[in-house]
């Protein structure tokens, strides 16, 4: 900032702004969070309500509690909590999404805290070298992450199922279909995933991105519109599936431990 | 090509890799020397486009210029450049071209420069693409071609409305792909001859504000034109006129100067951006005028001339956009000075808004999509500069100070002025758009002109071999004395005083509509400012400062609006940009003739004399049968 | 409608400079470059700005505003209260010449550094077809005026000059991708843009688009769409298989390296 012929300010930034206030919003966000899904990730209970199961254990392939396994359990030797086999994947395509890289580099690591602010490292060599190259395998966690968006949608549909006889209110509550607020918390989760996960910068390069001749391939055209028009709000979405996971993985802890009572609808 | 003098301080290697400046910012005294073949004054598409073609031709060429490269005035350019490759319309072809613009210009216009015009324009627009520029296109991937006022046929290739940024970038690029030394803020103030030959040029750089000398047997001058010289005008500082007076100071004379286009739609509010330009495209894309009592008052204002080819009703007007056969062109999309007129009339009549200009409706005939996706640079100034939504209200616009029609009096051919060795081209040269410019056709004539000139003064300089003029030394020291004589003042007055004066006083006596009264007075002004200029003061040192610039560009600007309000005092008709109250027609007599001024033996004022025009051959006499 | 402006002003050049006091008359409807252009006329006839078209199509008179990279013909005066101060400081990535106007040789530098646009050979009539659809990418690309507050305000040089030799910055970037993306381009840029003009330094942190007059995504549509060819030559192995055995489509051939 104050090199050799440039002009000599000594201030840091001359914002007036309160620059810091969306840095310092991400990062007691990011940070709550983080400490909320890894404390509920090691917990390794309280994760199966009966129909419905957190995305954080989704799918369960540890040793799971009963019904929570819709896919077997080929890790059932695996000695810690279920979650911590497949959470890399869904963290792993947001720790190296380009939206969350933008602000966790800018919230967490000041490089910049905001535009026009001095960052304080005397170095910096960006993504060149490892370990920050390997952001590059982003698309191969969006695969990964369409994946999990199919096994949680799943989820949804069996969030569905009748409730068990214990929590059975009136007639007809064991056969049919039936819905509670966590099968709405789950849909809205869902919807969320997917938008983030379709609005993903690798998947507009994936689906029509890398193409010169759009005029050639139509179909592809069509689909890169569509999720460069979802790309514009891609943070958005990131942020909103953030809670909705935050939320269901809770609303899921709530009922499991007896806390609150499922609403039901019907 | 050319060997380098042992005053040389070196070619590129060494130079600042910006400005070129060769001397350090420490050193004192001391001046640059260079030898180029062919030095290029300007880096607006004429200038690039000729220093283009004068490296290609295998001349050592320098191109100088005063602002940062790329920055030049031709990236105002909104419209697109006309060119009749026939891709939407495959009736269109050179002669019908030609015809518009002759017709366009009132057939004051050099027949030989229209026709090479309208003949080597599409070649011209290819070559952009060749080089990167990615214009809108048709259907069939194309160059996309729009309507333009003037123009018969859809022909201006463009890309949205900011075509001038694409040209001026695409030649950019391409000059710095051929490795074409460019000496970035730097400003010419004197040209050197050796007898009747062009010698070299004098030059200063703004950021140090020492001097060079250009050793070059060609110069081309591409400097654009004079709308600073007016209060209300679309063009940047630049535009002061320096290489009409360049030209006029070495020899050389200037034609029809008494026209200038006042571009009917500029900006009128906030007055900070007064005069500002609004792409005629608007209209071309179906934008309407109306005055205070929301009445479409253009077609109150055909004029016999045109009477055949524009819609009289709103009907037929409406229908044109989509129908274009079968319907004649609406009235908004007349000629600019018959646009520019009306607006003014209807202003003067009390007709006007609020803020004293006329309404330019789009919002009323388009939808939103089409506004931002067809005038995308449009909607981000009214939103930006006036908080005006151009998809949901009216602009408020009026006349505004746009080109020179006049300017230095080249060969048509070679663009070679009265003086060996001294080129013009753009702006800054005049005929080819005789008494009014169409739009579209200022980026073509950048573009075959420049072409043009530069291969010419390439071929003139590589036939010298070692008969290559000399500076005189003499000559450098008169230049050195001349360009330090503001801060040897004492006492004087301020020149941004001088300077907007200057653009007040041609504003109100020789703005759109004149007369000999006013005229004469402006005139008498001029010598005054003469006499203030003459004890100008510039505060501070050399070292980028504005003030001393100015101090410089306005002597240019002093000789250039003596030329403008001399010739319109003389020329008693209306005709093109010239609009005399007095004589409010045209005059049979005066279309025959060129009005043509030079420096006086005292090199004070200007001298000025009629000129016949060049004579049509039989066979383009026919389009106008 | 007319106040007095609080306008503060940095003025000085390599060797020092301080920001001086300038009050100055402003009306309704004025910009930035207004009060700077009064306080030339009336106060300090020597001081140094760059300016030209006035209306935000050349960029010249890139400073910042307040801290913020901002075009001053584009910034209005009714964006801020009327008792605010306003302060004028130049570029601070580039050196300073004098007062508000910067050496911004940096980037024409870095122009002549990248390779130029090579077409094919016309069509048989003389022309070239493209799509609309196919230029329409390269085109919000062009807009760019180079008024270069993008590669002003990028930390990656705005704050580590030694990284000024092995980084183009924004601006080239998306000339990058807009000759990537060209329909008829024939030259691969895709290891030269990663290694001669270090996309790879970009971490994306997006002030680059915060601080684009022209509003082109530069992040999202050009340095991560880049970023991602670059994986595609570079990173994916499947990319490469694909390539091999000839499953993955040909939209991309026919392109050398350069």
């Amino acid at each position: 900032m104050t090199s050799p012929g440039r002009a000599h300010i000594e201030a840091r930034t001359l914002r007036e702004d309160r620059w810091w206030l969306q840095p310092l919003t991400t990062f007691v966000v990011f940070s709550a969070f983080v400490v909320y899904a890894t404390v509920r990730a090691f917990m390794g209970r309280d994760y199966y309500a009966s129909p419905y199961l957190s995305p954080f254990y989704s799918p369960c392939l540890g040793d799971c509690v009963e019904g929570a396994s819709d896919f077997g359990q080929p890790f059932g030797w695996w000695p810690l909590s279920a979650a911590l086999i497949i959470l890399i994947f869904p963290l792993g395509f947001r720790m190296t999404c380009y939206y969350y890289r933008k602000s966790y580099y800018r919230a967490f690591w000041l490089s910049p805290p905001a535009c026009g602010v001095a960052e304080p490292h005397s170095a910096y060599s960006g993504e060149t070298r490892f370990p920050l190259v390997l952001q590059n395998v982003h698309r191969y966690f969006w695969y990964a992450a369409v994946l999990v968006g199919l096994v949680l949608t799943y989820d949804v549909l069996l969030a569905f199922r009748p409730m068990p006889a214990e929590y059975a209110v009136g007639d007809g509550e064991t056969s049919g279909v039936h819905m509670g607020l966590g099968t709405l918390l789950m849909i809205a989760n869902v919807v969320f995933i997917w938008l983030y996960t379709l609005s993903c910068h690798s998947c507009r390069h994936v689906v029509g991105g890398r193409l010169r001749h759009f005029s050639k391939h139509p179909v592809r055209y069509r689909l890169w519109t569509w999720v460069s028009r979802l790309n514009t709000s891609h943070g958005r979405w990131a942020w909103y599936s953030l809670f909705s996971v935050a939320l269901v993985d809770l609303y899921v802890f709530l009922l499991a431990t007896g806390t609150i009572q499922d609403v039901r609808f019907f | 090509m050319s060997e380098t003098t042992p005053t040389d301080l070196g070619p590129a290697e060494g130079r600042h890799p910006m400005t070129g400046n060769a001397l350090s910012g420490d050193a004192r005294g001391g001046m640059e020397r260079h030898t180029y073949d062919v030095v290029v004054i300007g880096a607006g598409g004429a200038g690039l486009r000729a220093a283009i073609a004068a490296h290609e031709s295998g001349a050592r060429t320098a191109i100088v210029c005063k602002s940062l490269l790329g920055k030049a005035h031709t990236v105002m350019a909104e419209g697109g450049i006309a060119a009749a490759m026939g891709n939407r319309w495959p009736e269109d072809n050179w002669e019908v071209h030609f015809r518009d613009t002759m017709r366009g210009g009132k057939m004051l216009n050099n027949w030989r420069m229209a026709q090479l015009h309208a003949q080597e324009a599409p070649e011209r627009v290819q070559e952009l693409e060749d080089w990167g520029a990615l214009f809108d296109r048709t259907d069939d991937g194309l160059i996309s071609q729009r309507d333009f006022g003037g123009h018969k046929y859809a022909r201006l290739a463009h890309v949205g409305d900011r075509t001038g940024l694409e040209m001026i970038r695409t030649l950019q690029q391409r000059a710095v792909a051929l490795g074409i030394d460019v000496f970035m803020e730097c400003t010419v103030t004197d040209l050197f001859k050796d007898g009747d030959a062009i010698a070299g040029a004098f030059a200063y750089w703004r950021e140090s504000g020492r001097f060079i000398v250009f050793d070059a047997p060609s110069v081309i001058l591409a400097t654009g034109g004079i709308g600073k010289s007016f209060k209300v005008t679309s063009n940047s500082w630049e535009y002061t006129g320096d290489g009409h007076a360049l030209a006029m100071r070495a020899g050389a004379s200037l034609i029809n100067m008494e026209f200038v286009q006042f571009h009917p739609t500029g900006m009128v509010w906030p007055p900070s951006v007064k005069g500002l330009l609004v792409t005629e495209s608007v209209r071309g894309d179906g934008g309407i005028l109306k005055n205070s009592e929301g009445k479409r008052f253009m077609f109150d204002y055909i004029p016999e001339f045109f009477k055949a080819e524009t819609a009289d009703t709103v009907e037929e007007a409406d229908a044109w956009y989509d129908d274009k056969k079968n319907n004649r062109r609406p009235p908004e999309l007349l000629p600019r000075d018959e646009v520019a007129r009306a607006i003014n009339s209807e202003i003067k009549a009390g007709r006007g808004t609020p803020h004293g200009g006329i309404y330019l409706d789009i919002a009323s005939r388009r939808t939103p999509e089409f506004i931002r996706k067809r005038l995308p640079s449009m909607y981000h100034q009214f939103k930006e500069l006036a908080d005006v939504d151009i998809t949901a209200e009216p602009m408020e616009i009026g006349p505004t100070c746009h080109y020179v029609m006049g300017g230095v009096e080249v060969d048509a051919d070679t663009q070679e002025s009265a003086v060996t060795g001294l080129y013009a081209v753009g702006e800054c040269s005049g005929g080819m758009h005789g008494s009014n410019r169409l739009g579209g056709n200022s980026l073509g004539d950048l573009l075959v002109f420049g072409k043009r000139a530069g291969e010419h003064a390439s071929s003139y300089a590589d036939s010298l071999g070692d008969r290559r003029p000399r500076v005189d030394e003499a000559d450098v020291k008169a230049a050195q004395t001349s360009a330090l004589a503001p801060f040897e003042v004492e006492g004087g007055e301020n020149p941004y005083t001088i300077q907007s004066d200057l653009q007040q006083s041609m504003n109100d006596l020789v703005g759109i509509i004149r007369t000999r009264s006013e005229l004469e007075e402006s005139l008498s002004e001029i010598e005054a400012f003469k006499v203030r200029a003459q004890t100008m003061v510039v505060e501070g040192h050399r070292q980028y400062n504005p003030g001393w610039h100015l101090a410089l560009d306005l002597r240019n600007m002093l000789i250039v609006s003596e030329c403008i309000a001399k010739a319109a005092l003389a020329r008693e008709e209306s005709r093109g940009g010239h609009t005399r109250d007095d004589f409010p027609g045209p005059d049979d007599e005066w279309g025959t003739k060129n009005l043509v001024v030079n420096l006086n033996e005292a090199g004070t004022g200007v001298d000025l004399h009629e000129k016949p025009l060049p004579e049509m051959p039989e066979e383009l006499k026919g389009y106008f049968a | 409608m007319s106040y007095t402006l609080k306008l503060r002003i940095w003025r000085g050049d390599k060797d020092g400079g301080a920001v001086e006091d300038f009050p100055v008359e402003v009306s309704e409807g004025e910009v930035v470059l207004d009060a700077i252009h009064r306080v030339q006329a009336t106060q300090a006839g020597d001081l140094a700005v760059r300016w030209n078209c006035k209306a935000g199509k050349c960029g010249s008179c890139s400073a910042e505003v307040n801290g913020r990279p901002r075009l001053m013909c584009m910034c209005r005066l009714s964006d801020f209260e009327e008792d605010e101060t306003i302060t004028v400081t130049p570029m601070r990535t580039f050196p300073v010449i004098r007062d508000l106007v910067t050496d911004v040789s940096f980037n024409y530098e870095k122009a002549k550094e990248l390779p130029s646009f090579a077409p094919p050979p016309r069509d048989a009539d003389g022309k070239r077809r493209m799509a609309q659809v196919d230029v329409e990418r390269g085109q919000e690309f062009r807009k760019c005026i180079e008024c270069f507050l993008c590669q002003n305000v990028c930390h990656v040089v705005r704050d580590h000059e030694d990284n000024k030799e092995a980084f183009a910055g924004p601006r080239f970037f998306l000339r990058y991708a807009e000759l990537d993306m060209h329909p008829l381009d024939t030259h691969d840029r895709r290891e030269l843009a990663q290694g001669a003009a270090g996309l790879g330094m970009c971490n994306i942190t997006k002030c680059c688009t915060e601080v684009c007059p022209e509003g082109i995504h530069i992040t999202d549509n050009a340095i991560i769409p880049m970023k991602e060819r670059v994986v595609d030559k570079k990173f994916d192995p499947l990319v490469w298989l694909g390539n091999k055995i000839g499953i993955r489509n040909k939209d991309n051939d026919g392109r050398t390296e350069v």
